[in-house]
């Protein structure tokens, strides 16, 4: 274990080291450009490589070539650069190709707010590129957590051979914090085919019991297609083909969506018998966290869920919440629904949505939002526990 | 090199995923033209077939995914450059091989292009060249020529074209060559060269679309659109290890083999501006540094340094 002082950034290039990166492509963006000069510092010195391409789509897609030969890879960016990679993160996730995506927001649309925090993309990063799938993203609040998460949308991508979107933001990348970094870590790698390279039973997209076919490196052998247009199980285009295509997609969804307890990363903190719960993540579960120990002290019974899963939405946990299904035994010991719901955001509006649609009506859920580069104060939460109690 | 010629069927056998064909191709279509050259380049070479892969982009020649026996990933429209870039930085072993067509390569993947002849990464790429964008039936791309009639230039093209080989040396390409479907022999050849060259190669392979270009600029049959590229083609220049025929102009060498900068072989494509011919062969090649290697140079210094 090695004590280190980092910025959140150099946090995330460590725990994509620490799991095996060895392939970057980017293109610099603020807030997100420390991840990719890093990158360029460490990758060489590991047998590892790092490339500045020309644009994010460009960027995005030589991580596809990479991992397609057998590299660990992933890129980072913004916003603006998420917007552009989306064509090919559609391909990662049509063609089932291992991958990380880094997105380290900031205040948009367009050009918005450069160097300034925000968590505007969590629907970008469910829905922005074209199409139905499964999609994971995760979201670091802490230094301690952008290595963490690192590591986790690593090992992810490779269990689920499918893109994992990190979402961190602008103020928890450029944060400094003392961490503890592991000797070890532990790794997850893609699974190879149990057959030999040329058995003729071999299919590239045939997913097995858990949906997610074994995958061969480019170069060893096995002559298969990745195919971004519509596949058979053995990865023929099959672009009319509407039993494909309805296969397909639904292995797809299923693969990622059936797992969402696997994948599901939380804390909390004293929700069992809290009256006002407040979801958050991120940068903004900071500020709530502090809130609810304000509130505590003035005797309000407030608590705070933290999801560093935004996707599959662990609507599970909220559940467990209200006192019902698995994980109220953990979350709400002594059962019983809280009275009230905040979900505290830099947006004007995106997890909530899916929060008030697993609440169902058992609480009200509202929005602590902004949206104009400043981080949530633990006053303003405080002020709005107040309200809704 | 392996010389002997293997015969169409067994080139097909072992090439071409069996239980995918025939092609969809139009009938006269020249891309089974080109796919069959570069196999035909590909055995000539003896490449191994395990480590020769290809990455193509979307367009009629962007089919050719169901057809190769190879590892193959079929990318997005314009987008197969990049793919091709990362696989082969993440294993430069791999022999990897870019198909696109004319606009897939020069326009939406235009900047993807240029940078990667910028870079001169080890990578060869074949442009089915066909003037038009044949999948989406019969728009202009920016290699349709002015004043050529395609369903979004119904009056005839008013914006000016890319020479595909120009813009490539421009870029920094060092392999260029250019030949068409009715140059089958010379076509492999230079595909050969170009696999064989140790940077980024670029094979402007003219190929007829009958079905749009053709049916829409009144050029006839297949085989008359062919005769064209045999009456407008001019060879110039050596072809890969042959000699030059040498109309109009030659392959002027500059005599540096030294692994210097200067090219060892250049055409003056100029001297053909505007005068309705189609300098064919190989255009220019130039040994200059390679991306994957100097890369492996900044790996070993990084860890020697590490160390
Ligand atoms: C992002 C995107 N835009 C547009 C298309 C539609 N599209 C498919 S192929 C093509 C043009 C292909 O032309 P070319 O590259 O010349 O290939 P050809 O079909 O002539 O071989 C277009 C516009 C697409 N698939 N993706
Ligand atoms: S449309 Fe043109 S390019 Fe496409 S297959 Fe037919 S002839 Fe070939
Ligand atoms: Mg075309």
């Amino acid at each position: 274990m090695t004590r280190r002082l980092l910025l959140g950034n150099e946090a995330i290039g460590e725990g994509a080291l620490a799991a095996g990166v060895r392939f970057f492509a980017g293109y610099p963006i603020t807030p997100a450009t420390e991840i990719a000069e890093f990158m360029a510092r460490r990758l060489p010195a590991v047998d590892g490589t790092f490339i500045q391409m020309e644009d994010e789509i460009g960027s995005m897609c030589a991580v596809v070539g990479a991992s397609l030969a057998g590299v660990k890879a992933m890129t980072a960016s913004s916003g603006p650069g998420l917007s552009l990679k989306q064509e090919a993160i559609g391909m990662a996730a049509m063609q089932e190709v291992p991958c990380v995506v880094v997105d380290v927001m900031r205040v948009g649309p367009s050009t918005g707010m450069a160097t300034l925090p925000a968590q505007q993309d969590v629907m970008q990063a469910r829905w922005g590129t074209h199409g139905d799938r499964g999609a994971i993203a995760l979201c670091p609040s802490s230094v301690k957590e952008c290595f963490d998460l690192a590591v986790r949308a690593v090992n992810l991508a490779e269990r689920f051979r499918t893109p994992v979107h990190l979402l961190a933001d602008a103020e928890v990348g450029h944060m400094r914090e003392v961490i503890d970094i592991p000797e070890r870590v532990e790794i997850e790698n893609r699974r190879r085919p149990t057959v030999p390279a040329g058995d003729p039973s071999f299919q590239a997209y045939a997913g097995d019991a858990d949906g997610v076919p074994p995958m061969a490196d480019f170069g060893a052998g096995y002559l298969w297609h990745a195919e971004a247009s519509t596949h058979n199980a053995r990865g023929d285009l099959a672009s009319t083909d509407h039993v494909a295509a309805a296969a397909l997609n639904r292995r797809l969804i299923d693969k990622v969506n059936q797992k969402a307890k696997e994948i599901t990363f939380y804390s909390e903190r004293r929700l069992d018998d809290a009256e006002v719960v407040i979801v958050s993540y991120g940068v903004s579960a900071r500020g709530a966290a502090e809130a609810v120990e304000m509130a505590r002290a003035e005797g309000i019974k407030a608590g705070l869920l933290t999801l560093q899963t935004i996707w599959p939405f662990p609507a599970h946990l909220i559940e467990g919440l209200m006192g019902e299904g698995e994980a109220a035994a953990k979350l709400r010991p002594q059962g019983g629904c809280p009275k009230a719901v905040l979900v505290a955001e830099l947006n004007a509006g995106q997890v909530v949505i899916e929060v008030d649609r697993a609440v169902r009506g058992r609480a009200s859920v509202e929005l602590v939002g902004r949206h104009d580069g400043r981080i949530l104060a633990p006053a303003d939460i405080l002020a709005r526990i107040k309200e809704v109690r | 090199m392996a010389t002997a010629i293997m015969h169409a069927k067994d080139l097909r056998e072992k090439y071409l995923v069996g239980r995918n064909l025939p092609t969809i191709w139009c009938s006269g279509c020249g891309i089974g033209t080109v796919i069959s050259a570069t196999m035909r380049a590909i055995e000539r070479l003896g490449l191994a077939q395990q480590e020769t892969v290809f990455c193509i982009g979307i367009g009629c020649s962007g089919y050719s995914s169901r057809y190769v026996n190879f590892d193959a990933t079929h990318t997005l429209h314009g987008r197969a450059l990049p793919v091709a870039t990362g696989m082969k930085l993440a294993n430069p072993k791999l022999k990897v091989i870019v198909l696109t067509g004319d606009g897939d390569s020069m326009a939406i993947g235009g900047n993807h292009f240029i940078h990667a002849a910028r870079r001169n990464i080890d990578l060869t790429t074949i442009i089915f060249n066909n003037g038009i964008y044949g999948m989406t039936g019969g728009q202009y791309s920016p290699a349709t020529p002015f004043g050529a009639l395609s369903t979004t230039s119904p009056y005839g093209m008013i914006e000016g074209d890319f020479d595909a080989a120009k813009l490539a040396i421009a870029a920094g390409a060092t392999y260029v060559a250019r030949s068409s479907t009715y140059h089958a022999q010379q076509l492999t050849d230079i595909i050969a060269g170009a696999i064989t060259h140790p940077g980024f190669s670029v094979v402007d392979a003219l190929c007829q679309c009958p079905n749009h270009f053709g049916r829409l600029n009144k050029q006839g049959t297949a085989a008359a659109m062919m005769r064209g590229y045999r009456d407008q083609c001019v060879r110039v220049g050596p072809t890969d290890g042959t000699a030059g025929e040498a109309a109009g102009a030659t392959g002027e060498s500059a005599g540096a083999t030294d692994g210097g900068s200067m090219p060892v072989a250049r055409v003056d494509l100029d001297r053909y501006e505007g005068t309705g011919r189609i300098p064919i062969g190989l255009l220019y090649k130039a040994i200059r540094p390679e991306l994957t290697a100097e890369y492996a140079k900044v790996r070993e210094a990084t860890e020697a340094s590490e160390a």
